[in-house]
């Protein structure tokens, strides 16, 4: 069996009630998993929410994981995702001293674009791939960004 | 019917089915307790430790096979009971524990005795409840004794704040528990069955790994069966012990750290673990890379989460291995007798080879003799209960079991000042089997103060203490790896046993010579009063054989053997 670490994304439905998430990060730390990201939501018209888990592990713990999370009263499903759409968001924010129109561009170039003009900075969010994502951070570096907030990965099975 | 909360718990234990409640009283509990007073449905036994509470409960449910209940109040009493929750969850205790919570309005304000209880909770429950409305009490504890008793079992925590307990609001408690979200898997797959045995026909040298599971699940009886059907050896971790009868000759022994030479031997040299709901621990294993190195695994367990979490299993069943092991049985034939002669002359050897024992050679009682001597005088009559440490591994060991839940211990947590209490549990729901806890001299000494509960009750529990004046099990790790450091384990400084037990209206026995010994122990039986018998046992036993922590199966540490 191998016992390398891989990325991996899982969804979570779970009864939408006070303690869930709670259950869920309690036992990611009191097993020791990993949680890379971690995003919630409310499944429309539902009494259900949907969470993505970004974790890593060996094949044999994130067995273990979507094991354990499925033993958890209120879960009703969970989908260990193989091939799989996944999107994340990103808002970084800059001076508005740097190069405004070279940002913009790269900002088209990930599914983004300026969504606040202020009187020093401003604010810009790109919608991508969470590798294209990361890229996306690497490159405009350059400009310096004062503050970065990304939102973690959400996915849906193709 | 529009009642009270407080009323609600006192009519769901009641259409529980529920004999017993073990307790302690406080603040926020109040309102339940008041409602205690005034019913006499079920009785009530007041502990005199939280803790104490739910190993009563444990010990209960263990040996009658019934939901365990007890209840207690917020902040310090739950915290108290902590220890209780994360043991029967370790061992897989169906439990429903009740706690008193400030009130709402209160709630996140530090109150007076204030704590997160189900915060704490959380990681030690199979699940747990916070109750905001009186109207959801009865599906919380409809679904609270459900979740307890069914699937893989365990303990679930319902906290209920005090004003919800005064509030008023209907009650009816035919509602169905309908949770989408919770169906355990009880039935295995009948291509995986299929799998199996074709798997153990083809098997020249497959060996029956019994675990716990099977106990929960019932079915030690079924599982005779099928043992003496196919006529493959077994070997039983420490929680399944009974399963087999002790004079079963396809029973090798326990395997494990403390297991027998030939059980670990076989479990080493099989070619097929054909593993019955038990969950791989590593004091079953040792080093993982080397166990059962040859062999195929199947593995039947309702808990999906135990296959392959530390051995894979090449055929995983999950479900109730009640249902599995009937199924086995149905379409298993008859085997051969002669087909595994050869394999179980080899465990044969193992076993004369290095047999389960222990020598005489000193002044002073063997702790071991003590175990196999109440085993020869009492034997299928006493239930036995253990506290933690050496006396519990020789009493797994030593003690003839022939019936399933005849023995209580705490194996996954270890707890030390589980014995007393489960054995009050355990007296109370079987009354007519005399109720021994083997302890230590450490061990007793938490809760201790059960006495008073036992003494109340009139629950006679005889606790025979193997008194070495050492906290020995630790004692003995420090001889062996920590060059005879014996840091702060000696014993000496003693309270009078004696004297202890009948300060609370026990009896009490110092014994030092067999003779004495069986003069205690008829005594005990026949005053039919709770007694502690304190034995004094060679102070350096060392509990063998032996796997050191890590080793491998099969390089075990054995008894040396004498001149005779
Ligand atoms: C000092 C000390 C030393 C110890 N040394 C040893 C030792 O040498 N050998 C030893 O064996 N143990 C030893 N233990 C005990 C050990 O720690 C474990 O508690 C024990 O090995 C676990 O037993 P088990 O595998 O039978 O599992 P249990 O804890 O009894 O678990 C039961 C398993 O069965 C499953 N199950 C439950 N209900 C059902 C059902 N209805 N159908 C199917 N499956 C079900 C559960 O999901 C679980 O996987 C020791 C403990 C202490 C304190
Ligand atoms: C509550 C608790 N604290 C500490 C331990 C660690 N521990 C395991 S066995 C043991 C010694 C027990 O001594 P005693 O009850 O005298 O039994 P003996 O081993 O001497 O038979 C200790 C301290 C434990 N298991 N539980
Ligand atoms: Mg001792």
């Amino acid at each position: 069996m191998t016992e390398i670490s891989e990325r991996r994304v899982i969804s979570v439905i779970v009864i939408n009630e006070s303690s869930v998430l709670s259950r869920i990060t309690d036992l990611f730390s009191a097993r020791g998993y990993n949680i890379t990201s971690l995003t919630v939501a409310p499944i429309p018209e539902t009494k259900y929410s949907r969470l993505t888990i970004v974790t890593s592990g060996s094949v044999r713990v994130i067995e273990q994981i979507t094991k354990q999370l499925h033993k958890l009263i209120p879960v009703l499903r969970v989908y260990e995702h193989a091939d799989l759409v996944e999107k994340e968001m990103a808002m970084i924010k800059f001076p508005v001293t740097e190069n405004i129109t070279e940002i913009s561009t790269l900002c088209e170039a990930y599914n983004g674009k300026i969504v606040n003009v202020g009187e020093n900075v401003i604010i810009v969010m790109v919608t991508d791939e969470p590798k294209r994502v990361e890229n996306f951070l690497k490159v405009i570096k350059r400009y310096n960004p004062k503050e970065i907030v990304r939102s973690g990965a959400v996915a849906l099975e193709r | 019917m529009q009642i009270s909360g407080a009323q609600m718990v006192i009519e769901a234990l009641i259409a529980e089915g529920v004999d017993t409640v073990f307790g302690y009283p406080g603040g926020a509990i109040m309102n339940v307790y008041d409602e205690i007073y005034k019913q006499d449905n079920f009785q009530h036994i007041l502990t005199r430790h939280e803790q104490a509470a739910v190993h009563a409960a444990e010990g209960y449910s263990k040996v009658s096979g019934k939901v365990g209940v007890a209840m207690i109040t917020s902040g310090p009493g739950f915290t108290n009971a902590v220890t209780g929750l994360a043991d029967a969850y370790m061992d897989s205790i169906p439990l429903v524990v009740i706690s008193g919570q400030v009130p709402m309005s209160l709630i996140g304000t530090d109150a007076f005795q204030e704590i997160d209880a189900v915060g704490i909770s959380r990681s030690c429950t199979k699940h747990n409840y916070l109750v905001t409305n009186a109207s959801d009490l009865p599906r919380v504890l409809k679904e609270a004794f459900h979740i307890a008793a069914t699937g893989r079992p365990g303990p679930v925590h319902v906290d209920i704040p005090k004003d919800v307990t005064a509030e008023i609001a209907e009650f009816d408690y035919s509602i169905k528990v309908d949770l989408e979200t919770y169906k355990p898997h009880v039935k295995g797959n009948p291509r995986q069955i299929k799998k199996a045995i074709e798997a153990i026909a083809n098997a020249k040298r497959p060996v029956f790994y019994l675990g716990g599971g099977i106990i929960n699940a019932n079915a030690a009886y079924e599982v005779r069966d099928l043992v003496h059907k196919t006529g493959i050896p077994a070997v039983e971790t420490f929680m399944a012990r009974g399963t087999l009868s002790h004079d079963d000759d396809l029973l090798i022994g326990m395997l494990g750290m403390h297991g027998s030479y030939a059980a670990n031997m076989a479990m080493s040299e099989t070619d097929l673990v054909i593993g019955l709901g038990a969950r791989f621990d590593d004091r079953v294993t040792g080093k993982l890379s080397e166990f059962a190195k040859n062999a195929g695994v199947i593995h039947v367990d309702i808990d999906p989460a135990s296959i392959s979490k530390l051995v894979h299993a090449n055929y995983p069943i999950v479900g109730d291995v009640k249902n599995v092991v009937n199924e086995i049985l149905d379409s298993v034939s008859k085997i051969n007798a002669d087909k595994y002669e050869g394999w179980r002359e080899t465990i044969e050897n193992f076993e004369e080879l290095h047999p389960l024992a222990y020598h005489e050679d000193t002044d002073r009682i063997k702790p071991q003799w003590v175990i196999e001597r109440v085993g020869q005088l009492l034997g299928d009559d006493a239930n036995i209960s253990t506290d933690v440490g050496q006396h519990q591994m020789w009493s797994g060991q030593f003690y003839p079991f022939s019936r399933p839940r005849q023995f209580i211990s705490s194996g996954g947590l270890g707890t030390m000042g589980f014995g007393f209490p489960a054995a009050i549990g355990v007296k109370a729901a079987m009354p007519e089997k005399t109720s021994i806890n083997f302890t230590g001299d450490g061990s007793i000494l938490m809760n201790c103060q059960e006495l008073m509960t036992a003494v109340e009750k009139k629950l006679p529990v005889i606790n025979i203490i193997l008194n070495n004046n050492y906290l020995g099990m630790v004692r003995q790790w420090q001889t062996l790896f920590y060059d005879k450091r014996h840091s702060e384990t000696d014993l000496s400084v003693q309270p009078d046993f004696v004297k202890l037990s009948e300060a609370f209206g026990g009896i009490g026995y110092r014994v030092k010579t067999k003779e004495e010994f069986d003069a205690a122990l008829k005594d005990a039986v026949e005053k039919n009063i709770v007694a502690f018998i304190e034995v004094i046992v060679e102070r350096l036993e060392n509990v063998l054989p032996m796997v050191p922590s890590g080793g491998s199966l099969f390089n075990m540490m054995l008894l040396e053997k004498k001149e005779k």
